[in-house]
């Protein structure tokens, strides 16, 4: 069971957030000027690392803010989290 | 009776004496026994048959490692438990308890046959065999196996007793209560650290503190003396906090920990009504200390398993702690120095005992002690056989040759009536390796060693393979100082006596001159698996150790191999030809002993195993006889069954008043999202698929919502309150999961935008009012309020108060018919609830639950999102193309609707059915198919909504069917067990297609 840190609320039992899968996929700003394949690539296409991960997280039963998080998943470490709009801490990538 | 308690402890009060039952028959002990002691002083060993040969079978350890003591407690059949360790339940007055798979009875077994027909059942076996033929699984493999597999009795009815929960933080939690667990405690305390101390047992202490030989001295002290001291210490600081009788089921990540705490089970019957049974401890810890020991090896013999035959040093603690011998004329069969221990033990309580020690020779302090006491040793000796049936009464032993391999020489027969044996120590690395902690393997004393790997939990002690008591201390301190970054001296100059270890053999199988095939050496006592079915698995192609472990079934019963695993790996690494360490370790799952049902769900049951949501109305319809409905967590009112009525009866009245009069629904648990800013037409613009930059102040307008894949995600009425004011209704069920969704899109896609979410659900309740009386009735609540159809036309909205209290009126339907929506903040949901009924009861305006309402919208062909959508509908698929916007550049979704996939002609799409008999009610759920006699049939779809509707009088019903937009009129059959029913594809719309009811 994880302890998350939240960027606005410090740290809370993993029972507290939800999952929202990886991290930094931009919502394309022109849908309509995309193909079928490139859709498909913003729609489905997930990674799946053995390693140093970006996802996303929602404290969902707290202050219901949206935040990045840095984990590893060989060990499920929480490595670093970052508030939305910011950029991923360098040192990790 | 015969006695075999011969001395006095300090841990037993022989001024309470207990009394209990063991298989039917009245028994004495005292307080601080365990059953298992208590047996033992009754002279009883045989306390169970073996689980495949029926063995007799006696106690073997005094711990959590039992294999065999297993009991079942009690026999009332809402609080009797099974697989009990004896060895671990504290005997209490009144304790009722019997020995586990043993009928009829432990003495005389029927299933001991199986131990004559053993050559026969062999590893593997029940695969095997049981294979064929087909026909003779159900009536004779499966009730045979059954019948003499049974390990013990559930509890058949509810369990009565209370469990409790508890969640802590600790910066340090200590596991463990031997030396150096209390050692750590008081460090971490002493350092100004929150500290948890828990302990399996009664008493903190471990094996320390009943130790008494006087070789093995701290400052000049028994150790046991020291100990206890050093227990007076730390009861004293105030941030240490000790929780006996409390272990450890699992170690998560995170130093996530949950711990079991017995509050009553050694108390008696009537002393335990009315408290807390057991508390789960969910314990947060910033460091951990693992200081769990270790536990002894049993060795590996042919008929090692027979009763009498115990742990050598278990047989110390009973004589030692509860004052017990386990018999008067002892063998010791040891491969190290901690047997003699128990044989200068034994001796200085007259106890006849001799040793036999695998090991060539061997020097230390309590091997010269033991010499010089006169005890018999034999060097260089292995035990090959033992004998007597119900208990051990003599066995043989020989010389081993030089390279360990065979044995020569003559067979030396000795008389015993208790054989102890010990295979060394093995370190109990189940915490570390949960926690995710790698392992090492040490070849000196063939042991699996914590890796430190870690900043947040280490080992010390003998769980990390230190196991003389300097070694111990003194690495313990170091390890400690070091872990938690202190500066600890309160052991600096402690002063430590004790014998040391020099000389090691170990052999997993021990030789015997009789063929392995026919010899019965034990591995694993509780799933009777013997060093024969490993070396047949291995034989028979099987090398990893999980495959070798599930064949044989090797540490697979309940004390999930904790005597077993290490002789399994020693064997196949041997066979194999292959290092030890190189083979890995089974994986170490939680829970280390079992763990209740009750303990793991504490007081989430009954009532309270999930939130129960009730609107402000429930009483009302509680008072009115509603039957209900679980919507997520909400109860809504289903139907009102009028004085005998069935469902579809009360259905079929509810639905017909609601279109000849009038019908009141409790709409209260629709989802209600408030939204505001500058930028909340934008958003609305964004999120649903229709266009809502135009919707005026006071207007209402339907969406639909689609998530970014194209299907319909969920739906409902937004109304438009002021310039930048809105308020969104979702489905019952959807209502959480959309505010999630919006919040994820207004946070990471669209920050710019100026718009915040609230969730009133709770705070209005709202009472839907519709037929073709509606309007009348709220002209009665709101006398003041211009009803006209200029005034307040269809989908729209308007405020009043109804005495002093605002409400928002909405004129929407989900009915077809006229129909008035009145939200009220909830406290007063109740009063406006019955002042509705009051002022429609000239109307007959009738109560409705959930099931007419579905009929109702159904006859509308209004669709429900999780009843006729499932994930995988387009708004093209439910015919609705009308609520797309074209003009719109984009919304959630849109672009998938033009996907290659989404465009096909042939999707699922909704229709309607009716059936060719129309008093035939379809089947929710019921296949659709063209042609029944093409095998395999070609299935074209499923019935999604089916009703009888009393408006139409004839039977109704919703469906997905492949490419059914094209085919309305066309004829289809339902297949039914008995009978196939045949159906033409409709409209979706059965009633009022005009709309005209809307404004009647
Ligand atoms: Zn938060």
């Amino acid at each position: 069971m994880f302890l998350i840190n939240c960027p606005f609320c410090g740290d809370r039992d993993q029972s507290e957030f939800s999952s929202g899968g990886e991290a930094h996929i931009v919502r394309p700003k022109q849908p309509t000027e995309l193909s079928d394949d490139e859709w498909a690539e913003y729609l489905f296409m997930r990674k799946n690392i053995k390693g140093i991960q970006f996802e996303r997280w929602n404290h969902v039963h707290g202050c219901r803010k949206w935040f990045n998080v840095v984990r590893d998943t060989s060990n499920d470490k929480i490595l670093s989290v970052y508030k939305m709009g910011e950029k991923p801490p360098v040192n990790y990538k | 009776m015969p006695n075999y308690r011969i001395h006095k402890t300090e841990y037993i009060d022989e001024t309470k004496r207990v009394s209990f039952k063991y298989d039917g028959k009245t028994y004495f002990g005292y307080e601080g026994d365990t059953l298992a002691s208590a047996l033992l002083a009754n002279g009883i060993h045989l306390v169970g048959r073996s689980f495949k040969y029926h063995r007799p079978r006696g106690i073997v350890s005094c711990g959590a490692e039992e294999p065999n003591a297993i009991c079942q407690i009690g026999s009332k059949k809402d609080l009797t438990e099974p697989n009990v360790r004896a060895t671990e339940l504290e005997l209490y007055e009144g304790l009722e308890a019997s020995s586990q798979n043993c009928w009829p009875n432990v003495k005389f077994d029927i299933g001991g046959i199986n131990n004559f027909i053993s050559p026969l059942i062999p590893a593997g076996f029940y695969y095997k065999t049981f294979m064929w033929p087909k026909s003779f699984w159900k009536k004779v493999y499966e009730p045979l196996i059954r019948l003499s597999a049974g390990l013990g009795k559930s509890p058949t009815e509810p369990d009565p007793d209370i469990y409790d929960h508890k969640h802590v933080h600790y910066d340090v939690l200590v596991i463990g209560g031997g030396v150096s667990g209390i050692i750590s405690a008081k460090m971490a305390a002493k350092n100004n650290l929150k500290t948890l101390l828990i302990d399996d047992k009664k008493i903190l202490g471990g094996s320390t503190i009943y130790q008494n030989n006087e070789s093995i001295k701290i400052d000049d002290k028994l150790s046991s003396e020291w100990l206890k001291n050093e227990i007076q210490e730390i009861k004293k600081l105030s941030n240490l906090t000790i929780k006996t009788r409390t272990s450890i089921a699992a170690y998560h990540g995170y130093n996530f920990l949950l711990a079991k705490e017995n509050l009553t089970d050694h108390l008696p019957e009537e002393k335990k009504k009315n408290k807390i049974r057991q508390r789960l401890w969910k314990i947060r810890a910033k460091k951990v200390v693992i200081a769990t020991g270790s536990i002894e090896r049993p060795l590996v013999f042919n008929n090692n398993d027979r009763p009498g035959i115990l742990l050598s040093n278990s047989i110390n603690k009973y004589l030692d702690y509860y004052g017990v011998t386990c018999g008067e004329n002892i063998i010791l069969f040891t491969n190290n120095d901690s047997a003699y221990e128990t044989s200068i033990s034994l001796h200085k309580k007259g106890i006849k005992n001799i040793i036999v020690d695998l090991r060539k020779s061997a020097s230390s302090e309590l091997i010269k002690q033991a010499e010089n006491l006169g005890i018999k040793i034999y060097f260089n000796h292995v035990v090959t056989n033992t004998f007597g049936y119900r208990k051990i009464n003599s066995l043989e032993i020989m010389k081993l040759s030089e390279d360990g391999n065979t044995t020569v020489g003559n067979k030396i027969r000795l008389s015993c009536d208790c054989l102890g044996m010990s295979g060394g120590w093995t370190p109990m690395v189940h915490m570390h390796t949960q926690s995710g902690g790698k392992l090492d393997f040490r070849d000196e004393d063939q042991v699996f060693l914590p890796k430190e790997n870690s900043e947040d939990q280490i080992s010390v002690g003998s769980c990390n393979g230190d196991f003389d008591l300097e070694n111990i201390i003194d690495k313990t301190v170091n390890k400690i100082n070091k872990f938690l970054d202190i500066d600890n001296q309160d052991y600096q100059d402690t002063n430590i006596i004790c014998s040391k270890e020099n000389d090691k053999r170990n052999i997993w199988l021990l030789p015997n001159k009789i063929p392995l095939g026919k010899t019965k050496c034990f591995i694993d006592f509780q799933n009777d698996s013997t060093a024969k079915d490993i070396k047949l698995a291995l034989k028979e192609g099987f090398r990893s150790i999980e495959h070798v472990k599930r064949y044989t079934t090797t540490g697979m019963a309940t004390d999930q191999g904790k005597l077993s695993n290490m002789h399994a790996l020693g064997i196949i690494a041997d066979t194999a030809g292959v290092k030890m360490g190189t083979l890995g370790t089974t994986t170490f799952r939680p829970p280390f002993t079992p763990l209740t049902f009750g303990t793991l769900v504490g007081r989430n049951v009954g009532k309270f195993f999930e939130v129960v949501r009730k609107t402000s109305m429930h009483e009302w319809h509680v008072e009115n006889n509603a039957e209900f409905e679980n919507v997520g967590q909400w109860k809504r009112p289903w139907y009102y069954p009028k004085n005998s009525e069935n469902m579809h009866d009360a259905v079929q009245r509810e639905s017909k008043a609601a279109r000849d009069s009038a019908g009141i629904l409790d709409a209260s648990t629709l989802g209600k999202i408030d939204i505001q800013g500058t930028d909340a037409s934008e958003f609305l613009n964004r999120v649903y698929t229709n266009a809502w930059s135009k919707l005026a102040i006071g207007k209402c307008r339907y969406g639909l919502m689609l998530n970014e894949d194209g299907m319909v995600y969920d739906d409902g009425v937004t109304t438009r309150i002021s310039e930048n004011h809105y308020l969104m209704t979702t489905t019952t069920g959807g209502a959480a999961n959309v505010l999630s969704k919006l919040e994820d899109y207004l946070q990471t896609e669209w920050p710019e935008l100026d718009v915040y979410l609230t969730s009133v659900t709770d705070h209005y309740s709202t009472a839907s009012i519709c037929g073709p009386n509606s309007k009348k009735i709220l002209n009665k609540l709101f006398p003041n309020l211009d009803l006209s159809d200029e005034n307040f036309p269809h989908m729209s909205f308007k405020e009043d108060k109804l005495e002093n209290i605002n409400c928002r009126i909405m004129r929407i339907s989900f009915t077809g018919e006229l129909s008035y929506e009145i939200n009220i903040e909830s406290k007063y949901g109740h009063s406006l609830w019955k002042m509705c009924i009051e002022s429609g009861k000239e109307f007959n305006l009738t109560p409705y639950g959930t099931e007419t309402m579905h009929l109702l919208r159904a006859e509308k062909g209004f669709i429900i999102v999780g009843q006729d959508t499932d994930g995988t509908m387009t708004p093209s698929d439910l015919q609705m193309d009308w609520i797309v916007s074209k003009k719109k550049y984009d919304f959630i979704g849109k672009r998938s609707l033009y996907r290659s996939d989404t465009i096909r002609e042939d999707r699922k799409q909704l229709v309607g059915l009716l059936t060719d008999d129309p008093k035939e009610i379809l089947e929710e759920g019921a296949q659709i198919v063209s042609d029944v006699k093409s095998k395999p049939i070609d299935m074209l779809g499923h019935v999604t909504s089916s009703y009888f509707s009393p408006n139409l009088n004839k039977s109704i019903a919703l469906a997905v069917v492949r490419s059914g937009k094209t085919m309305k009129g066309q004829k289809l059959i339902i297949p039914m067990e008995n009978k196939n029913i045949n159906v033409t594809v409709s409209d979706t719309i059965f009633l009022d297609k005009e709309n005209k009811r809307l404004n009647a």
